[in-house]
């Protein structure tokens, strides 16, 4: 449920800044980084031969059979939400439903150049909502943490592929040595909602690596991985300790060591060994997290992902731990 | 009322930001596609986004405070490259010498001695500061932020109506109306070519480290920026917060600094913070109530004297009123030849400067062709228009001209250009001026486009916010 609401949002800041402010020096706008950046290449070529503002716009706002739209994300919320009905807040129910209900009605008209914009305002203000109205509401008993490892999980990964997009266009461009294009960055930030925070680190300098070290490692930036790895360790160890739960060992060992990673890596280093390969890292990492909570905590069978083989991206299982989980996924 | 926007649109007589641009082919193309209920739906949502951020100044009145905002026209106003690009020069050129000026007034008074400006319309100006001489200005950067207000005549020609060289104002809008285009009207800006005006606070920023005091930062490696704003009250507050977190500095009011040991210092949570530079949206009167008005409120106690120690920065330097001054603007050209050897890039408006007996007489005689402007005021005040008046008001012009003609400027009524702005669902010409904005430091950099105000009443030529007017997005094209 978190995770789909998160979803939602991160797509309507995307898209919105991607309406009104990713423009060339020529005015244009490239919409299929957007396909791209949700590596949804094949499933939209399916339905759509060109990348046209209108086709990705649909495609990803009301379009019923793509999973990744907004429409979707909100609906398989809701119907999350409904499973956990006893456990949520009316409140939260309520705003779900008024959220799937609104975003049902979405017709062409509302994605008319300059009803975009409004409509995705609306969409990122209610997923806003929702949060608040969880924050003020929702019993703070396991689910609640487990809530917000959701959350933090979905927005860790959203910035990360936020950062993987822009990077991956302004590759492209012939200017790869300063990679200058700032309206590009700046419209980075304000997906983000980074922008002012951002200027408040650094009054004049904005160089894309800085804004890529803001967006991975400040401390502070509630968008940031390194926050939200933060929040998703003190959920598990929450979850652990408060209500003795027994598995997570290797999750909270895992987090361990991607935060370490995180902690001690500098941006020169990211850079020098290529950013794309360290986003994709972390987006691996925090799948095998999804995964292994998954295993820990709902008996789902252990997923077998060739990432998972890679020594260098996970500690090599403990005995007890590779025997419990087999005990698990036996149960 | 035109289906479509531009469809019943006649300039009439007046040069057409729009239609005497070939350059604007394209865009009048699809303003012609689009129909007028729909353009009209859309800026209502504009007006209606301005007011949700809050972009707007209070009026007050029968003790009530209402929150307005300045009314925004979605139809923009276009300038081609190459007309860019004159702007672009002359306004660095006439910001060059205005510093030049003040360099020179404030030290040597060359200019004064050669006999190219009277020495007492300096001298004895009522926005001249003495305490200001010999005072060293990194860079000789006096006006770091100019606001240069240019008009268009019937010809097409760009003319220099004034500098504004203390506080000018404005240039949020510029940046909140570029946001308010590209929300919601993408389908106007696809495919064309903006400058972009997304960057005018790191240059702003930028500025304010160059002219940093050398000598004040010390260890830090950066210098403490900080912008001053006379408060919430203020009409223009929302600017002062818009521009400070444009430029990641704090904003502060006179009450958050002190001044110990000729050193500016602010108040924080973790004690008193050392100040190198201060954007200071406060007029040099009420900086200080120890040199300037005691009965200030707004100003910082003791501020001059960690000034005049070098200690601190101030932008723009304190006494460069004396150079946007109207009577001082008829000087212009001279000036810029005196000190560039260059004619204006930008011509001013012909003006009669009625201290000088054979100009007055002139102007009293020719009272209904001529605009009469009072030197002193700002925000369109006082200003009569010949053309325009009755006998009552052209009579007590004159009487104010004889009592005091040294108070006064006149210039001969220039038909402004217009530029198609939406009116009560209906496309009208709206006469239109513009303020690019020009940042200097080291070196001077001039923000593309500017901001375009509109007289919204009809027939109106004045386009001051204070009285009734509105405006536009500014697209320079690449």
């Amino acid at each position: 449920m978190a995770r789909f609401v998160e979803r939602a949002e991160n797509l309507a800041r995307i898209l919105e800044v991607h309406e009104t402010y990713a423009r060339d020096r020529s005015g244009a706008r490239d919409w299929f980084s957007i396909v791209q950046l949700n590596a949804d290449e094949e499933a939209f070529a399916e339905k759509h031969s060109t990348a046209s503002a209108r086709n990705v716009i649909r495609f990803y706002l009301n379009d019923r059979e793509n999973p990744t739209s907004i429409f979707n994300s909100v609906k398989t919320a809701r119907e999350n939400g409904r499973t956990l009905r006893p456990l949520i807040s009316t409140e939260m129910w309520v705003q779900l439903n008024v959220f799937y209900n609104r975003v049902s009605r979405i017709d062409d008209d509302e994605l008319r150049p300059g009803a975009l914009s409004p409509l995705l305002s609306d969409i990122k203000e209610a997923c806003q909502s929702f949060t608040g109205i969880t924050e003020g509401t929702f019993y703070r008993d396991q689910a609640w943490y487990f809530y917000r490892l959701g959350r933090y999980l979905e927005r860790a990964d959203q910035t990360t592929r936020l950062l993987d997009s822009k990077y991956y266009v302004l590759m492209r461009d012939t200017d790869v040595a300063n990679m200058v294009n700032t309206g590009q960055w700046l419209a980075l930030l304000r997906a983000a909602s980074g922008y002012h925070a951002f200027r408040l680190l650094h009054q004049s300098d904005l160089t894309p690596w800085r804004i890529a070290s803001f967006l991975l490692f400040n401390p502070s930036f509630p968008r940031s991985v390194f926050l939200c790895l933060r929040e998703v360790d003190a959920a598990v160890t929450g979850l652990r300790s408060r209500y003795n739960l027994r598995g997570g060992y290797d999750v909270a060992e895992g987090l361990d060591q991607l935060r370490s990673i995180l902690g001690t890596r500098s941006i020169e280093e990211v850079l020098a060994d290529g950013l794309h390969e360290f986003l994709d890292f972390i987006q691996r990492y925090l799948m095998a997290i999804t995964d292994r909570l998954g295993t820990a905590f709902f008996g789902h069978p252990p997923v077998k992902r060739a990432a998972w083989q890679d020594a260098e991206l996970w500690p090599p299982l403990a005995a007890t731990d590779a025997a419990d989980l087999q005990i698990q996924s036996q149960a | 009322m035109g289906d479509f926007v531009l469809d019943t649109y006649d300039p009439g007589g007046f040069y057409c930001e729009m239609l005497g641009c070939p350059a604007t082919a394209k865009i009048r193309d699809r303003l012609a596609r689009m129909p007028t209920a729909e353009f009209k739906r859309r800026a209502a949502g504009v007006e209606q986004a301005l007011y949700n951020l809050g972009i707007t100044f209070t009026v007050y009145s029968d003790s009530q405070a209402i929150d307005r905002i300045l009314p925004f026209d979605a139809i923009p106003r276009v300038l081609p490259p190459e007309e860019w690009d004159q702007i672009e020069r002359g306004v660095k050129q006439r910001v060059t010498a205005i510093n030049l000026l003040l360099a020179d007034l404030y030290n040597s008074q060359h200019i004064l001695k050669d006999g190219i400006v009277p020495a007492d319309l300096i001298l004895g100006n009522a926005n001249w500061r003495p305490q200001m001489c010999g005072v060293k200005i990194p860079h000789n950067a006096y006006v770091n932020i100019c606001g240069t207000d240019i008009i268009r005549d019937e010809k097409g020609t760009f003319r220099v109506l004034e500098d504004n060289a203390r506080t000018p104002s404005g240039v949020s809008y510029v940046i909140e109306n570029r946001h308010m285009m590209l929300r919601s009207f993408p389908d106007l800006v696809d495919e064309i070519g903006l400058r972009s005006v997304e960057d005018y606070g790191m240059h702003l920023v930028g500025a304010m480290r160059e002219i940093a005091p050398s000598t004040s930062t010390g260890e830090r490696q950066d210098p403490e920026i900080v912008l001053l704003s006379p408060g919430t009250y203020n009409s223009a507050y929302f600017e002062h917060v818009f521009l400070a977190r444009e430029m990641g500095v704090p904003l502060v009011e006179g009450r958050d600094l002190v001044v110990e040991d000729n050193r500016v210092w602010m108040r924080t949570t973790a004690g008193l913070a050392r100040v190198d530079v201060i954007y200071r949206r406060i007029n040099d009167d009420f900086l200080d109530p120890e040199a300037f008005r005691p009965d200030s409120m707004l100003g910082v106690k003791g501020l001059m004297r960690a000034y005049f120690a070098g200690n601190v920065a101030l932008a723009n330097a304190i006494g460069t009123g004396v150079a946007d001054d109207k009577a001082v603007y008829a000087y212009m050209p001279r000036i810029i030849r005196y000190y560039l050897d260059q004619d204006a890039i930008l011509e001013n408006v012909e003006t009669n400067i009625c201290r000088e007996a054979p100009a007055l007489r002139y102007t009293l005689d020719h009272l209904d062709e001529l605009v009469v402007k009072p030197v002193g005021e700002a925000g369109g005040y006082g200003i009569t228009i010949g053309p325009r008046a009755s006998r009552v008001e052209i009579d007590e012009c004159r009487t104010k001209l004889i009592a005091d003609p040294a108070n006064y400027i006149s210039q001969p009524c220039i038909s402004l250009s217009v530029s198609p702005t939406l009116i009560d669902g209906a496309v009208e010409p709206r006469h239109v001026d513009l303020r690019p904005f020009a940042i200097t430091g080291k070196d001077t950099w001039v923000l593309p486009g500017g901001l375009t105000r509109v007289a919204l009443r009809r027939g109106s030529l004045v386009v001051n916010s204070s009285q009734g007017g509105g405006s536009k997005d500014t697209w320079v094209l690449e």
